[in-house]
């Protein structure tokens, strides 16, 4: 059986092969990946996949992993299957990357139901990978929930929040720099705000602290500030996975989908082609108006076909 | 001519305390093997614990699959303790024990011990090694995370100062420091801040000024030397200047004999070749001299390598021929009738005003970070780099190894011609053995004493940190008859378990080169054939914690341009064969060096296989000649041991390798590939 049939009826076997193909650039490969993502789009499937996209987020030595292994162990005692895309940095001078993640984070190897896969950013700034949007697509067919992790603050998240239904930005106490760009509007508000290392004290209820009261000038007044810790006895960890939870309930998902494969479409189609092939579509605004035009259904790589077409290009 | 002006003491010094790191198999093989070595003159005891017993597991865990007896003795309940120490009187004998993470059950069962031969505590002497920061940076047999290890830490001390006094209950180890790659200014600067540390801790825990005192001269150092000697030697008249001053200005001693700083040494293994291993035994000479030249700054108990550890494990005869070198040096030569003989040196003054000045820059460096324990990530990403310039410096011959990269030119040797290839090979019935000997202890022993014994060892490990010496209760489980993995159990149920810092994405990228621009150009060529960059699975089966060389292979081929999911230590393997299926690598590298590679190896081939990976396995570490073969037939594509010091040729192999590789687990993988039905 093909792949994409094979992740629409929740083998989570196939997804190994799945992303090797997905993150493969071969010609052949891109071809067959196309295929892959049209047999998992909301057309073909009738409507959006019902797993949780989750985009976890924040800078290095945040505590992340040591969350990410809480929050699989228990997403897997609720009996959901998990897969989890870490998304490393790449060095820029050998264009090699150290995935060091997985080893950080604790899962039992003969449980199926979880996968776990590192990439590298590559040449994205973004802090997503190449293959990132379509792996998380492919999988959610297959998955009850994708978390997608990525390092950084300020720029990290705002490519997350186009592939994802929550994104969950992970701090650490005392972090001044991730207040400054709330406040600045550099980062973008997160749809859950955690602070980590709640062991910590005074320290963590400071900062718990500070950052609510900066989302709330900001005029945010719905977006959870948690405090979690992860040192024995773990703290927060169910309130958390309660407000992950709820962010969900509350949004108008399809919309949200919707919005985030047509916005995903543009960005790699202005990253492969430039701003100058935009412009042959009338800037953005064109671009986003012919999209907008386009069965909502479509999956991103329909979507930027069709924006090939659209410059008289084709998909190699 | 006699009295002040003769250039020699009124007395030669007593010669320093002789030991052998020594244990294997069992606990019966590993007293017998003492006593002989007490025969020989060898004047106190050092026991190398097996990695199960060092990490906290019993021998019929899965992790201690193929580790049993390989690297040290197990030691699971008072029973194989009293075993290990039959015959050997504990209130005459000087014990040191290698063991740190289990260093509180370890001396538990040594005091149980001595209560059975009708020894008191207060008898006993001895070292545990106890300093867990330094397995968090360069060991890895640690099995708590660092607030709860230092806590046990911290009751160790208390408990001895008080009913074991003439302990030392650690020792700081700048020794594996120095095996990770350390200078000898990075190994100055980590051991002293360890100590700091350490000391903090402590110092929270007793009550008075006295008993500090006590407590700091109670901390004595586990040092390395290597061949390069007289820098050696400087480094340790600098340690015990920074160790003098700590003394006096941070914890405020003013006893000179609390403030001496005391060390034992082991040197010298980083440095010792698998070419030409008998070149190994000049080293060692040399090395042995840089911690007993100087009078002021002479190692109080001294332990050599054997010339094979590269080779794999030493047999007794090897080891008998280190012993000899340390009598040699203390009765043959004349060594110790002399006072310092560095004294007015200016080349010596002045190589340890250098290295004084580095250490305290970098000791500021680690306080600002707020300590050792929390500047660990900083520490192990300094290692990493230094053992990679060590690297380079010797690849590209910038640091003359004899026999390795240069003069490699040989005869046959001889010393390698047995059946065995000159090492000790464990008998691998004897893990089933152990197994099954653990399960009688359990059938026979009061099961309900050893649940309650747990209990309360739980309930007091709950207890804030301070509240209750956890010792107690650990002394009290050890006489109930609860063995090794219980204890570790119950205190890993408490506590959490823990997985350090890699180092290793932190490390920065090498500068190019030419060598390293030709292994970009071939994997960005690899990449466009196999459609994506190429990706390794690094990774260390079963307990083995030394991971510098798998370290190493991954920042390499980082370098190198390749993607590298590094898996650190202590991996099962069916945690090797889940992750590299879930990855989708090319290839997967795996390192050991415990000796365990004939049972772990292929056990993960077949995991691997057994999940439809078919990427070749490539496998790096300390394996005898004659394992090379059967790894191969066991479907390992490369063998690599120390002699394949150039890892620049590795990683040209693994690249040729993928290139040949008709199986790569490209996009399509047969039946089941998207637009083949």
């Amino acid at each position: 059986m093909a792949l994409g049939a094979r992740l629409r009826e929740r083998d989570l076997t196939a997804a190994p092969e799945a992303l090797n193909l997905l993150e493969s650039s071969s010609p052949d490969a891109i071809r067959e990946a196309a295929a892959l993502l049209r047999e998992v789009s909301p057309a073909a499937l009738g409507g959006e996949v019902p797993a949780h996209l989750i985009g976890v987020t924040g800078p290095p030595g945040a505590g992340k992993s040591t969350l990410l292994s809480a929050l699989l162990a228990a997403w897997r005692a609720q009996g959901r299957t998990v897969a989890m895309l870490a998304v490393d940095p790449s060095s820029r001078r050998s264009g090699g990357s150290l995935l060091g993640d997985r080893a950080r984070i604790d899962f039992d190897p003969s449980d199926h139901g979880v996968l776990i896969r590192s990439t590298a950013a590559g040449d994205r700034l973004g802090g997503l990978a190449r293959a990132t949007r379509a792996a998380a697509q492919g999988l959610a067919a297959a998955f009850d929930i994708v978390v997608i992790e990525t390092v950084g603050v300020g720029q990290a998240e705002t490519e997350v929040a186009e592939v994802v239904d929550t994104v969950v930005v992970v701090v650490q106490p005392g972090s001044g720099d991730v207040l400054q760009f709330l406040k600045s509007g550099i980062m973008e508000t997160p749809d859950v705000l955690v602070v980590t290392k709640a062991d910590l004290g005074q320290l963590a209820l400071r900062s718990r602290r500070d950052l609510a009261a900066a989302l709330r000038s900001l005029g945010n007044r719905t977006t959870p500030v948690l405090s979690v810790s992860s040192v024995a006895p773990p703290s927060g960890i169910e309130e958390l996975l309660m407000a992950i939870e709820e962010h969900r309930a509350t949004i108008d998902l399809p919309a949200r989908r919707l919005r985030a494969r047509r916005a995903g479409a543009l960005s790699e189609f202005a990253l492969e082609h430039g701003e100058r092939a935009l412009r042959a579509l009338g800037g953005r605004a064109g671009a986003e108006a012919l999209l907008a035009e386009q069965d909502p259904g479509l999956d991103v790589a329909s979507l930027l076909e069709l924006l090939d077409r659209a410059i008289g290009g084709e998909r190699p | 001519m006699s009295g002040e002006s003769s250039p020699r003491l009124a007395q030669p010094d007593r010669p320093w305390m002789m030991r052998t790191y020594a244990g294997h198999s069992t606990a019966r093989a590993s007293n017998e093997l003492y006593r002989r070595n007490l025969q020989k003159g060898q004047t106190g005891l050092s026991v190398a614990f097996d990695l199960p017993t060092q990490t906290g597991y019993d021998p019929d865990d899965e992790l201690a699959r193929g580790e049993v007896g390989k690297v040290g003795v197990p030691v699971s309940h008072r029973g194989d303790m009293a075993a290990l120490m039959d015959g050997i009187p504990l209130g005459e004998m000087n014990t040191s024990m290698t063991i740190n993470a289990t260093a509180a059950w370890l001396l538990a069962l040594y005091i149980v011990a001595a209560e059975e031969q009708g020894v008191a505590p207060e008898q006993l002497q001895g070292t545990t090694q106890n300093d867990i920061i330094k397995e968090f940076l360069a060991r890895g047999t640690y099995a708590f995370p660092p607030a709860p290890s230092m806590r046990l830490i911290a009751d160790m001390i208390a408990y001895t100062v008080e009913h074991v006094p003439k302990w030392n209950p650690i020792n700081i180890c700048s020794y594996h420091l120095q095996e990770a790659g350390a200078t000898p200014v990075q190994e100055i600067a980590y051991a002293i801040s360890n100590a700091i540390a350490v000391l903090d801790a402590a110092r929270e825990r007793v009550q008075s000024q006295q008993v500090m005192e006590q407590v700091f001269g109670r901390i004595s150092f586990f040092v390395n030397a290597g061949v390069r000697f007289i820098e050696e030697h400087a480094k340790l008249r600098a340690m015990s200047i920074l160790w003098e001053e700590l003394g006096r200005e941070r914890y405020g001693v003013t006893d000179p004999r609390q403030l001496r700083f005391r060390y034992g040494v082991q040197v010298n293994s980083l440095g010792l070749t698998e070419a030409q291993p008998e070149n190994n035994i000049q080293r060692i000479v040399l090395e042995a001299l840089a911690v007993t030249l100087g009078r002021d700054a002479r190692a109080r108990a001294i332990q050599l390598p054997a010339w094979n550890e590269a080779l794999g494990l030493p047999r007794p005869w090897d080891q008998q021929w280190s012993l000899r070198i340390q009598q040699i040096l203390a009765y043959e030569t004349d060594i110790l009738e002399y006072p310092d003989i560095f004294e007015g040196s200016k080349v010596m003054e002045g190589l340890v005003e250098e290295l004084l000045a580095g250490a305290r820059a970098e000791l500021a460096s680690v306080a600002e970070l707020g300590g050792a324990v929390e500047a660990v990530p900083y520490m192990k990403a300094a290692l990493v780099d230094s053992h990679r310039e060590r690297i380079r410096r010797i690849e590209t011959g910038e640091q003359v190894v004899v026999g390795q990269n240069r003069f490699a030119e040989t005869e046959d040797s001889p010393l390698t011609a047995d059946a065995e290839g000159g090492i000790l090979v464990v008998d691998p019935a004897l893990e089933a053995e152990q197994v099954e000997a653990l399960r009688r202890w359990r059938a026979e022993r009061d099961q309900q004493a050893v649940d309650e014994a747990l209990a309360r060892l739980a309930a007091a490990a709950r207890q804030p940190a301070g509240a209750e010496n956890l010792m107690e209760p650990t002394i009290a489980a050890a006489r109930a008859g609860a063995t090794t993995g219980e204890w570790a159990a119950t205190l890993r149920e408490v506590f959490g378990s823990y997985r350090a810092p890699t180092g290793v994405g932190e490390a920065a990228a090498a500068p190019g080169d030419a060598e390293l621009d030709e292994l970009r150009g071939e994997v960005a060529r690899l990449a466009a054939k196999l459609g994506r960059r190429p990706k390794i699975l690094v990774g260390k089966p079963g307990l083995d914690g030394h991971s510098n060389g798998a370290e190493q292979i991954a920042v390499r081929a980082r370098d190198a341009g390749m993607d590298v999911v590094y898996e650190g230590i202590r991996l099962t393997p069916a945690q090797i064969a889940a992750s590299a299926l879930q990855e989708g690598v090319h290839v997967v590298g795996l390192s050991i060096l415990s000796g365990s590679h004939r049972e772990l190896i292929p056990a993960v081939v077949r995991a691997l296989r057994e999940a439809g990976v078919e990427a070749p396995v490539v496998v790096g570490g300390i394996i005898p000649e004659q394992d090379v073969e059967p790894l191969r037939e066991a479907g390992v594509a490369a063998v690599y041991t120390p002699k394949d010091f150039d890892i620049t040729q590795i990683m040209r192999d693994i690249l040729a390798l993928l290139d040949a590789e008709p199986r790569t687990p490209l996009a399509v993988g047969g039946a089941s590939a998207p637009g083949a039905a």
